[in-house]
C-alpha cells in the first residue's frame, strides 16, 4: 500500500508526460481525463454548431429543451441510445458491427500524442506526427467498410467518394506537414524531430510561430493544412460523402441508433484531432500568444488570469441572460437553471485562479482555446459556403493543393538551407 | 545496453511477440480462406497492423508509423476500394484453391528450412532482446533511419533508395500508359 501511494506521488515531480515517465497509474488518469473531456467537447460543440448556425441563419436554434437549448445534446443522446438498433436485411453483418469502432478507434487513438501542455500529453512519441496522421488515415477505412457492408446504393456512393476524396487530400496535407516539419530542424543543434512536444518547443527556442517563419512560406503551408484537413474530416464545403439532397446521409444512411452517434462521436473528435495537429504545427501549440516578447513575469503572470477571466466573462453572459429571460412563471425553471450554470461557470473561474491551478491549467487553457478557433472555423464555414461538385474537389486537391505544396516543400527547403547552399555555390564559383 | 533502456526496460515483451504473431498467423490464414475477398482485405489489415505492433518491440517507431501510413492506410484502401467495385455474388461461386499440392508443400517445406537455419545459425533461443546485438535507442530512430539513408558520411543506402524511388515512379508512369491510350 505504501509503495503504491510512492509510486503515484513519484510522478509529481518529474518533468515528464506520464507515458515518458513509465507511471502507469497517472498514464490511465491522463487517458480518462482526455477521453471525459472529448465527450464533454463533442457534447458542446454538438450544441454550439447548432446554435452559431441558427444564428448565422437568423433563426434561434433549439430554445425548448433547458434554458437556450443547453441540455438539447443530452436530449440527443437519450434519444440516440433509446432508438431501436437496425441491421439490415441484406448487410454483411460482421462488418456492418465492426465499421463504427474502426471509425471511433481511430478518432480517439490519436489523442494519445496530442501535446496540451510540455508534460500534459498521455505520451510523447518520437515518431508523434506520423503517428497521428497514420492513425487517423485509419478511419477510412472505417468509412468505406461501413459504405460498403450496408449492402446499399447510397451509402455505397458515399464511401466511395468519401475514400477518393480523403486519399487525395492525405497527399497535400501530407507535403503541408513535411514542410513544417522541415522548420524544426533549423535550431542550433540543427536536429529535427516528429515528436509533438519537440515541434512546440522548436517553435519556441526558434522564437516565432512557423504560421509566420519563411513569410509568406509558413502561412500558405498553413493554409493548404486548413484546407485538406476541412475535406479529410468531410465536413462542409467538402461533405459530399454526406450530401443530403442526393446521398440521403452518405455512407452512414443505414446506421441508426448507438451505431450512428458513434459516427457522430468521430467525426467530431476527428475534427478535433486535426485542429490540434493544426495548431501544434503552425500556431504554437500550448504556448500563448507572443511568448518571446511578453515573457517577463509581469506579462505571465498577466496571462495566467486570462483562463480565470473567460470563465468569469462566461458566467456573467449567463448572469446577463437569466435577467433577460421572460418573467412568466412558466420559465422559472429555466431561469433558475441558467443562473445555477452561470454560478458553475463562475465558481470554475474562480478555481482558475488560485496561484497552483493557474500555473498547471495555463497551457491547456491555451492549447484548447487555438482548438476552440479552428472549431468555430468549421460551423463559419458550413454557414458560408456552397457544397463543391466532385470535379472540382477533385481539381483543387490534385490541380491547386498538391503543386502549391511540392513547390512549397522545395522552397522550404531551399530557404531553410541557404547558408549552407551560398557557402557551396563560393566554393564553387567564388574562387 | 544502453541507458534509456536499462532505466524503462522492455515489459512482457514475450506475451506481446506472441500475441501479435498469434494475430499475424491467424490473420494471414484466414486472408486466404474466406471466400468473400472484403472479408480478406480487411484480415490482411489486421495482419498488417499486428506486423507494426513487432516493428515497435523492435524498437523501430518510425518503420511501424510508415506501416501504418503506407499499408494499412494507404495501401488497403485502394485494395479495399476495388474490392468493392467487383461483383461479390460471382466471386462467392468461383472455385477458390487451385489444388497444387505438391508445389505448395515443397515451397512452404524451403521456406521453414530457411526459417530454421537462421534460427539456429544465430544460436537463438531468447528472443527479446536479441542476444549480443545493439539494443537501439527508441528515441533516435527516426535519425537513425535520416543518416542510414542520407547522411554523406553514414549514408550507405542512398542509392539504393533512390533507385527505388526510380522505380516507383516508373511503375506509375507505365500505369498511366497502359491505362490511357491518349494522353
Amino acid at each position: 500500500m505504501h509503495d503504491l501511494i510512492q509510486y503515484i506521488q513519484s510522478y509529481l515531480g518529474s518533468d515528464k508526460t506520464p507515458g515518458g515517465a513509465g507511471n502507469i497509474f497517472w498514464a490511465t488518469v491522463y487517458v480518462l481525463l482526455v477521453f471525459v473531456g472529448l465527450s464533454v467537447a463533442v457534447i458542446a460543440m454538438n450544441w454550439l454548431e447548432r446554435k452559431i448556425l441558427a444564428h448565422m441563419q437568423v433563426r434561434l436554434g433549439p430554445m425548448r429543451v433547458g434554458p437556450h437549448g443547453l441540455l438539447q445534446p443530452i436530449a440527443d443522446a437519450l434519444k440516440l441510445l433509446l432508438k431501436e438498433d437496425i441491421i439490415p436485411e441484406g448487410a454483411d453483418k460482421v462488418v456492418f458491427w465492426v465499421a463504427p469502432f474502426i471509425v471511433v478507434l481511430a478518432a480517439f487513438t490519436v489523442f494519445v500524442v496530442v501535446p496540451f501542455g510540455p508534460t500534459h500529453a498521455i505520451t510523447d512519441m518520437n515518431i508523434g506526427i506520423l503517428f497521428m496522421l497514420g492513425v487517423s488515415s485509419l478511419s477510412v477505412l472505417g468509412i468505406v467498410t461501413a459504405g460498403w457492408a450496408s449492402n446499399s446504393h447510397y451509402p455505397l456512393i458515399g464511401a466511395l467518394r468519401s475514400s477518393a476524396q480523403m486519399v487525395s487530400y492525405e497527399v497535400a496535407m501530407g507535403l503541408a506537414v513535411v514542410s513544417a516539419i522541415l522548420m524544426t530542424s533549423l535550431n542550433e543543434s540543427s536536429t529535427g524531430t516528429l515528436s509533438m512536444i519537440g515541434i512546440v518547443q522548436a517553435q519556441f527556442d526558434q522564437h516565432e510561430w512557423f504560421l509566420f517563419k519563411f513569410f509568406p512560406l509558413g502561412i500558405i503551408a498553413f493554409v493548404i493544412f486548413a484546407i485538406a484537413m476541412v475535406a479529410e474530416t468531410n465536413r462542409a464545403p467538402f461533405d459530399l460523402p454526406e450530401a443530403e439532397s442526393e446521398l440521403t446521409a452518405g455512407f452512414h444512411t443505414e446506421y441508426s441508433g448507438f451505431r450512428w452517434s458513434l459516427f457522430f462521436l468521430a467525426e467530431y473528435s476527428a475534427m478535433i484531432a486535426v485542429s490540434s495537429i493544426a495548431v501544434t504545427l503552425w500556431l504554437g501549440g500550448w504556448l500563448h500568444p507572443f511568448p518571446n516578447l511578453l515573457s517577463s513575469p509581469t506579462w505571465e503572470l498577466a496571462f495566467s488570469f486570462i483562463p480565470g477571466l473567460t470563465f468569469l466573462f462566461l458566467g456573467a453572459l449567463c448572469f446577463y441572460h437569466t435577467a433577460r429571460m421572460p418573467k412568466h412563471p412558466l420559465f422559472r425553471i429555466q431561469t433558475i437553471g441558467l443562473a445555477g450554470f452561470g454560478v458553475v461557470l463562475a465558481l470554475i473561474g474562480v478555481v482558475l485562479f488560485i496561484p497552483a491551478v493557474r500555473d498547471r491549467v495555463g497551457d491547456i487553457f491555451w492549447f484548447s482555446a487555438k482548438v476552440a478557433g479552428f472549431m468555430y472555423l468549421y460551423i463559419w464555414y458550413r454557414g458560408t459556403f456552397p457544397r463543391y461538385r466532385f470535379d472540382q474537389l477533385m481539381k483543387v486537391g490534385w490541380k491547386v493543393l498538391l503543386p502549391t505544396g511540392l513547390a512549397l516543400l522545395i522552397l522550404t527547403a531551399v530557404v531553410g538551407m541557404r547558408g549552407e547552399l551560398l557557402e557551396q555555390a563560393k566554393g564553387v564559383f567564388g574562387r | 545496453m544502453n541507458p534509456q533502456v536499462a532505466a524503462n526496460p522492455p515489459v512482457a515483451t514475450p506475451f506481446f511477440f506472441y500475441g501479435l504473431a498469434a494475430i499475424m498467423i491467424i490473420g494471414g490464414i484466414l486472408v486466404i480462406t474466406r471466400k468473400n475477398a472484403v472479408h480478406s482485405a480487411m484480415a490482411l489489415i489486421t495482419t498488417l497492423l499486428a506486423q507494426a505492433g513487432l516493428y515497435l518491440m523492435l524498437y523501430a517507431p518510425f518503420v511501424a508509423g510508415v506501416q501504418i501510413i503506407l499499408y494499412a492506410g494507404g495501401i488497403m484502401v485502394l485494395f479495399l476500394f476495388v474490392i468493392m467495385l467487383i461483383s461479390i455474388e460471382r466471386t462467392l461461386k468461383e472455385r477458390q484453391f487451385n489444388k497444387q499440392w505438391l508445389i505448395g508443400i515443397v515451397a512452404a517445406g524451403a521456406l521453414g528450412g530457411l526459417f530454421i537455419a537462421v534460427y539456429t545459425t544465430t544460436k537463438g533461443g531468447v528472443l527479446f532482446p536479441p542476444v549480443g546485438r545493439p539494443s537501439y535507442v527508441e528515441a533516435q530512430n527516426t535519425q537513425g533511419v535520416a543518416s542510414l539513408l542520407f547522411d554523406l558520411h553514414t549514408g550507405t543506402y542512398m542509392f539504393a533508395f533512390e533507385i527505388a524511388s526510380l522505380l516507383l515512379l516508373v511503375a506509375i508512369i507505365g500505369a498511366v500508359v497502359m491505362a490511357k491510350k491518349r494522353i
